[in-house]
């Protein structure tokens, strides 16, 4: 179907939201609570917009579209409508975004750059919450959380992990993990879906902290090399380090979740103990060795063998982890140039 | 698996046997928690109360090692009652007459007392299932990880195609695998038996086509031996030569003792790894490796999708990508292959030799990968096998099976049943995970056991306790918790120290070779 859009005609489907037919045309209109993760919460108010026909201002996120809808985003009306929630949201916590890990990739930065918000009309007294660190991987700065539920409905409806709730009344809502633990204390299972949805800098991985801006990284997609659900990552990748690791949103099969080893388990990679060079032994010692010597030595040995007592008296196991290319690669070793079928790996453990 | 995990969605029931899908798959676990919330029916069946229990309407808590009968029990009822798909099975299944025989030998009274459950709660489960449609069966080691693990896997098969619930969306048998590639690793031919693809190398078709690709003649035209016979093979000498790419042997098998034993007499030992490990310190030659995300490729996930794996620096000092170390040694035997990157590999040779992965090239998987089969460059991939009843060879085959229980079991000097498994923060022998800071989240191996045990032992939560087979002994913490059933412990191979693999019975499946990882006899003291 057809509605219009600050004047413009744009494609919306059945059953669409009119932020969501916006969002689809690329139309901003700035939203906080609202994620397709989770659904619409109604509950922030920065959506609001004009809907010919409707009495005063109405939130995009739960308007259905209809026919010949026509909207407007764009109105002073409008506008100072936005300002002042967006407004108000930074004006109850501290949004100082110099050293804030989601600098450059907030939702309420770009909605107050998109709204023109310099700095917040008022300044609240100092809302001294403690942040919490107890937990291994992640942090909570309630200073910056606004209140949006993404991670609530996340955590309980997403993911099914059932730990993050609200707790407290009135001015002093604010999230809290089983009943109100410290994240680190409860059974919270570190999967991160709360972070990755959260639109503001309230929930944050610990790895980064520090290391990286968002702009700074490249991102490049892989499968994370854990279990076999076989989990598509977004590597953020700052020179050669990974700094940090988010689930691909819409990707088969995740779409977009992880859990704690998928999500945190990526820097094994830079360890000191890596292996960086062959080793030989000699006389019970490991000694370096060139690759040329070494693979030598084994050529010679598996040729010597296989001489003396047939193809058959060699055998040699292949990763289970590593790449399919690598796995074909040793069985046409084993079958073509030792020529036998002792070949396997571990599927059974 | 047969289906995928986006069919999850859309299943009305899910039997879940012997997997700790919260722990050991948890991204899958949260999409059948999804479903369950918006009305399927979850059915576990464990031996311990695990996480997914919470969610479950029904739970068998079954002793280990008695699938087998509690499956022939649920078909009992299923026939007796005459509640499975008679359509279904007249048209697509063979063998129901046998099935049936067997089966029949398995009433809810015998079945529940071999499970040690109750007879009534058999019948509820299968009447539930009787009674969606459809349903996904989904299950793990706890199958597979048995002297009986064939036949555990038979009967899942047998139970769904009894059912219906084959060959149609959010339906099926599947097995989600543990390790991120051991897929590709069987679909890549790393068998004694079978060429890449699945192609036998008994075939002599099939040995000519893949010669003639390797430009080579004389390839072997027996099958290979197994692991655990190529273990046996190095103490008897029947095995000289010995190639450990990328598997921590010395942690990850059954009877630590008896796995160093072979190692130690290995005549040449050659280990490719990225970090050193227990296995390593055997070998006559070390080769490193690159790591994941050192090298462009594929992995195979659990629901048939080839997925790629991309590179974001180079190994560390000289050490090289696993497949040029492979080409390097063929060049100094004197041949020369062609390619020289994954995408090379893949484009060029694997696809092209392998018929199910020969529509997939790099160029379709740069997002979404695609799920074999998929047998050419227009074909979308395949979301479930076996559509509308048709089965790769024609007709499902029915394999009736009888229940044997596991090679060690309990006795007066060993009272208690270990069974074994992973933890939600640790991966295999966490030569990962213990260098990424999960050790933080759980740092030691641990003896879980039940509370009744720890009353009447006097062993408090925490305190140290000897556990104890005929192989081996181990001092670990207890774990005192209601997930375990009186009678058991439950441990993992996560830790060198307190390993489960110090204790665990090498018994092996006859015909798969898989160890008996999930029961062994065991005594618990202080
Ligand atoms: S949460 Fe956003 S607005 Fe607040 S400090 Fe961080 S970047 Fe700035
Ligand atoms: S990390 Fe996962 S389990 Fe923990 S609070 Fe966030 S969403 Fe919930
Ligand atoms: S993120 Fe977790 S569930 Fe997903 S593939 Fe990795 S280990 Fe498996």
């Amino acid at each position: 179907m057809n509605i219009t859009i600050n004047g413009k005609q744009v494609e919306a489907r059945e059953g669409q939201t009119v932020l969501q037919a916006a969002l689809a045309a690329g139309i901003y209109i700035p939203h906080l609570c609202y994620h397709e993760k989770v659904g619409v919460a109604g509950k922030c108010r920065a959506c609001v917009v004009e809907i010919e026909g409707m009495r005063g201002l109405q939130t995009s996120c739960s308007v259905i579209v209809k026919e010949d809808m026509n909207v407007t985003t764009n109105s002073p009306t409008v506008l100072n409508a936005q300002r002042l929630v967006v407004d108000l949201m930074l004006s109850s916590g501290t949004h100082d975004c110099l050293a804030c890990e989601q600098n450059g990739n907030c939702e309420l930065q770009d909605a107050a750059y998109y709204l023109g918000i310099e700095r917040p009309s008022v300044q609240y007294g100092e809302i001294n919450r403690e942040f919490d660190i107890s937990s291994e991987f992640i942090y909570v700065e309630r200073n910056k959380c606004i209140s949006c539920g993404r991670c609530v409905a996340a955590c309980n409806n997403v993911v099914v992990n059932e730990v993050l709730d609200f707790g407290h009344r009135g001015h002093h809502t604010e999230i809290v993990f089983d009943a109100d633990k410290k994240m680190g204390e409860s059974t919270c299972v570190q999967c991160g879906e709360c972070v990755q949805i959260c639109p503001v800098g309230a929930i944050v991985e610990k790895k980064n902290k520090g290391r990286s801006r968002y702009w700074e990284t490249q991102k490049v997609r892989t499968t994370c090399p854990y279990c076999g659900v076989g989990c598509q990552l977004e590597l953020h990748v700052k020179d050669d380090q990974i700094v940090k690791v988010t689930g691909v949103e819409d990707a088969e099969p995740n779409k977009g979740r992880l859990c704690v080893k998928g999500r945190f388990g990526y820097d094994f990679i830079y360890s000191k103990d890596r292996l960086t060079t062959p080793l030989v032994k000699e006389k019970g010692q490991f000694r370096e060795a060139s690759w040329d010597e070494a693979l030598g030595l084994i050529a010679s040995k598996f040729k010597a063998i296989i001489e003396k007592d047939g193809p058959d008296a060699v055998a040699g196991v292949s990763c289970a982890r590593s790449i399919n290319e690598d796995s074909y690669s040793m069985q046409k070793l084993f079958r073509s140039v030792f020529k036998t079928n002792n070949i396997d790996h571990c599927a059974r453990t | 698996m047969t289906n995928s995990f986006s069919e999850f969605r859309n299943a009305k029931c899910f039997l879940c046997i012997g997997t700790n899908m919260t722990e050991a798959h948890p991204v899958a676990a949260t999409f059948l928690k999804n479903a369950v919330r918006n009305g399927a029916t979850l059915i576990v069946v464990d031996p311990r109360k695990q996480p997914l229990v919470k969610h479950a309407k029904l739970h068998a808590q079954i002793k280990v090692g008695t699938d087998v009968a509690f499956l022939n029990g649920l078909m009992y009822v299923l026939i007796k009652e005459d509640l499975y798909d008679k359509e279904f099975v007249e048209k697509n299944c063979l063998d129901f007459e046998a099935l049936k025989e067997t089966v029949m030998k398995y009433p809810p009274e015998r079945a529940a007392d071999i499970c040690k459950i109750k007879p009534e709660l058999i019948v509820e489960i299968a009447k539930t299932l009787a009674s969606v449609k459809p349903a996904m069966l989904c299950y793990t080691l706890g199958i597979t990880e048995h002297t009986c693990g064939k036949n555990n896997v038979m009967s899942t098969a047998n139970l769904q195609m009894l059912l219906g619930n084959m060959g149609m969306e959010s339906a099926g048998v599947n097995p989600l695998r543990g390790q991120n590639n051991v897929q590709g690793a069987c679909d890549m031919g790393a068998l004694p038996n079978v060429y890449p693809g699945y192609q036998k190398v008994i075939d002599p078709a099939a040995k000519e086509k893949f010669e003639k690709a390797w430009g080579v003649t004389g390839m072997s035209d027996k099958n290979g031996i197994m692991m655990p016979d190529m273990m046996d093979g190095l103490v008897s000498k029947k095995i000289k030569g010995f190639w450990i790419f990328g598997e921590n042997l010395a942690n990850s098998e059954p009877d630590i003792s008896h796995v160093e034993h072979c190692l130690e007499s290995a005549e040449f030992l050659v280990v490719q790894d990225i970090f050193p490990n227990e296995t390593t310190k055997f070998a006559d030659v070390i080769l490193p490796s690159a790591a994941w995300s050192e090298d462009n490729g594929t992995f195979t996930s659990s629901e048939r999708r080839i997925n790629r794996v991309r590179s974001v620096k180079n190994p560390p000092g000289i050490a090289k990508p696993n497949w040029w170390i492979f080409k390097e040694l063929a060049k100094h035997m004197g041949h020369n292959w062609p390619s020289n990157s994954g995408q090379e590999l893949w484009d060029n040779e694997i696809s092209v030799l392998a018929p199910a992965y020969s529509g997939v090239k790099y160029s379709r998987i740069e997002n979404d990968g695609l799920q074999w089969p998929c047998p050419t460059v227009e074909h979308p991939g395949t979301k479930f096998l076996h559509k509308d009843g048709k089965f790769s060879h024609g007709k499902g085959v029915f394999k009736s099976v009888e229940w044997t229980p596991p090679a060690e079991v309990e006795d007066k000097d060993f009272p208690f049943v270990l069974s074994t498994g992973r933890r939600l923060y640790q991966y295999h022998t966490r030569t990962q995970t213990g260098r990424a800071g999960m050790d933080a989240l759980y740092k030691e191996e641990t003896a879980d056991i039940s509370v009744a045990d720890a009353e009447r032992l006097g062993i408090k939560h925490g305190e140290k306790v000897y556990v104890e087979s005929r192989r081996g002994k181990v001092h670990v913490s207890a774990r005192v918790t209601e997930e375990v059933p009186a009678g058991m412990v439950w441990m993992t191979f996560h830790y060198r120290e307190g390993n489960a693999n110090w204790l665990t019975n090498p018994a092996f499946d006859p015909e798969t070779k898989t160890a008996e990882y999930k029961a062994c006899a065991v005594n618990v003291y202080k």
